[in-house]
């Protein structure tokens, strides 16, 4: 445990590591609040979900190698494909299995992940990859603590895109329709709600800003083809931990999150990340079920 | 077509003498022919929870692997010899499963459905990130299981009939299991958990009694397959939730859950397609495997076995009241 000690010995590296934490955090709270939203409106946890940030980060690659901005012209290209490529998903796969038994649902998206995953890796290679916006950097506290300007674009963008949706659910037309379907599908059903091109909508947006938060992802970090099922991990972690439809508690499980992920990739090494993300995803479940289980009496 | 009682045994007999008979015909796919009867044990092993206790399950390839290593680590540092190592180490790996299931079960046993499957999906990936660090079982570079004594030929024929020996005695096991008060028990979680608690079933006794079961013959067959592939991944061979992981899932879907039969004949069917089919793929493998798994899922969610009894209920007992020749119980008398 001597990276605790180096830590301890060293405040601005631990201010650092919650800063990019924090900066990351947001990218995780934005795809998780698409989970939330497809889970709360069609009852479906979208496996597939990560696979959506993944390919989101190819196409602003693939739109960044084209020569044009990868920020400006990039992460838009990026939220219309995948909102294309998810109302196609929708009308292949999802209608069929909305109003089906849940874990029909997880199995489907697990094998459109599958699907989405292998593709990429077949198509694009295996390779990992980042695109560089070329914004440099600024050095805070006289260079002790230095922060790339595009993780604090990427963060205040996924808190705009975050606050977009939620006015975008709040007051526009498809939103309250959105909205109803979720309170209650039959009855918006008989009020003339069109409840299948609601959960179009709602399928395809959430792909659409997952794909915009893949696209942050690939010029903040990378991307990869196997990147989808942490990102998957850690909505679904953050939506169990905030609940659904409450906006600020998936903020703040998200920042917290990335900083509890940071601290962990510095003290357990590279090389247990991943196992701590998966992990912690384990003790979450266990916990959130230890707390319900001491409301009701149960049979042991 | 006779009624289902009268074919059984001779069914029986077939497919005995053509499953001890197999390696000796077509010797030179032992090794194929071994895995068969993995994937057997795999699909049946998976459908205990996943299609009789409806806990879906996508973390079991965690015995698996906990079984290889236990195996080969009793292999390498015991220093007994091939067979008695082989045999103490398979001891250990069915131990040690067993042990994982019952502490991981009393662990997360108590979540339902969905919330289930996404802890054990993350389980199966953290296990194999976990091992592929750990410096005791050789990391992320892997654990080299001992070398046969003897020609190779002669290994594969062993572990094909140690393989057939495992499948058998897990689907006698479950067979006996599912016509006991334990299948009534865990087909009432699978309805309605709830009122089987209410009906005064243990019901966390049996999920984790169930787990255990599954954990006893994964972790006998990781054990032996650790030893016939003679190396063992973290990723790839242990704790290979892409492969493997996947399979067991999409294998027992497949066959469908009516009966026992299900599991079993879909990893007959899944892993014959695959032996004769999937090189000629050249590495579009795994995209064909997720397209699978969403038009079974999608398309096909009844599997062959449950296609079959709409096709022919005679066949499954289930002969409907007051069709003609029901009282004979002719299956083709059955609109």
């Amino acid at each position: 445990m001597d990276s605790i000690g180096i830590l301890l010995s060293a405040p601005w590296l631990m201010l650092q590591l919650a800063v990019d934490g924090v900066l990351i955090g947001a990218l995780f709270a934005l795809a998780a609040y698409g989970m939330a939203l497809v889970w709360g409106v069609m009852n479906i946890i979208n496996i597939a979900q990560g696979e959506f940030v993944m390919l989101g980060g190819f196409v602003t690659l693939f739109v960044a190698q084209a020569g044009y901005h990868p920020l400006l012209l990039g992460v838009p290209a990026s939220a219309v494909a995948l909102f294309v490529l998810g109302w196609i998903i929708y009308r292949l796969i999802i209608f069929r299995i909305v109003d089906g038994d849940l874990f029909i649902s997880i199995l489907a998206t697990f094998g459109i992940s599958i699907l989405l995953q292998q593709l990429a890796n077949q198509l694009f290679g295996a390779d990992v990859r980042t695109v560089s916006a070329d914004l440099g950097s600024v050095a805070l506290f006289g260079g002790n603590l230095v922060v790339g300007w595009i993780k604090v674009i990427a963060f205040f963008a996924a808190l705009l895109l975050g606050a977009g949706l939620f006015l975008f659910l709040k007051f526009s037309r498809l939103g309250q329709a959105i909205r109803a379907t979720s309170q209650n599908s039959r009855a918006a059903r008989i009020l003339g709600v069109d409840t299948d091109r609601v959960y179009a909508a709602t399928y395809a947006i959430n792909a659409a800003i997952c794909g915009a938060a893949g696209g942050l992802v690939v010029m903040t970090w990378f991307t990869h083809p196997f990147l989808g099922l942490p990102y998957t991990v850690r909505s679904f972690m953050i939506v169990v931990v905030a609940g659904l439809g409450n906006l600020m508690a998936v903020l703040w499980a998200g920042l917290g999150l990335g900083i509890a992920e940071n601290y962990a990739g510095f003290i357990l090494g590279a090389e247990f990340q991943a196992a701590f993300i998966f992990l912690l995803l384990v003790v979450i479940l266990v916990w959130r079920n230890h707390r319900l289980a001491r409301r009701r009496m149960v049979l042991k | 077509m006779k009624s289902a009682a009268r074919i059984r045994p001779a069914a029986y007999l077939v497919l005995l003498v053509a499953s001890l008979t197999a390696p000796l015909v077509f010797s030179n796919y032992v090794t194929q022919l071994a895995f068969l009867w993995v994937m057997v044990l795999f699909a049946l092993t998976w459908d205990l929870l996943g299609g009789q206790m409806g806990y879906n399950s996508f973390g079991n390839i965690v015995f698996f692997g906990i079984g290889a290593y236990a195996c080969a680590v009793v292999q390498r540092d015991w220093g007994l010899g091939y067979a008695p190592g082989l045999a103490v180490g398979m001891l250990a790996a069915a131990v040690l499963a067993v042990g994982a299931a019952a502490v991981l079960g009393a662990a997360i046993l108590g979540l339902r459905g969905h919330y289930f499957a996404i802890c054990t999906l993350g389980l199966g990936i953290a296990a194999g990130e976990l091992a592929a660090g750990f410096d005791f079982i050789g990391a992320g570079s892997g654990l080299v299981t001992p070398v046969f004594p003897g020609e190779i030929d002669e290994r594969n024929l062993v572990y094909y009939y140690l393989f057939l020996a495992l499948a058998a005695a897990a689907f006698l096991t479950l067979r006996w299991l599912y016509s006991r008060q334990f299948g009534l028990g865990i087909r009432a979680i699978r309805d309605n958990e709830d009122k089987a608690e209410a009906m005064g079933i243990h019901t966390t006794r049996y999920k984790i009694a169930a787990w255990c079961v599954s954990a006893f013959f994964l972790g006998l067959s990781g054990a032996g397959v650790g030893n016939l592939i003679g190396f063992i991944d973290p990723r790839d061979v242990a704790f290979a939730a892409s492969t493997f992981g996947v399979w067991m899932v999409l294998m027992a879907i497949l066959g469908g859950s009516v009966s026992i039969w299900g599991p079993a004949i879909g990893a007959v069917v899944f892993h014959v397609t695959q032996e004769l089919f999937w090189t000629y793929l050249l590495g579009w493998q795994r995209v064909a495997l997720g397209l699978l798994i969403v038009v079974i899922v999608v398309f096909f969610p009844q599997g062959i076995t449950g296609w079959l009894r709409t096709r022919w209920p005679a066949l499954f007992g289930n002969v409907p009241v007051g069709a003609p020749g029901a009282a004979e119980g002719d299956a083709e008398a059955v609109p």
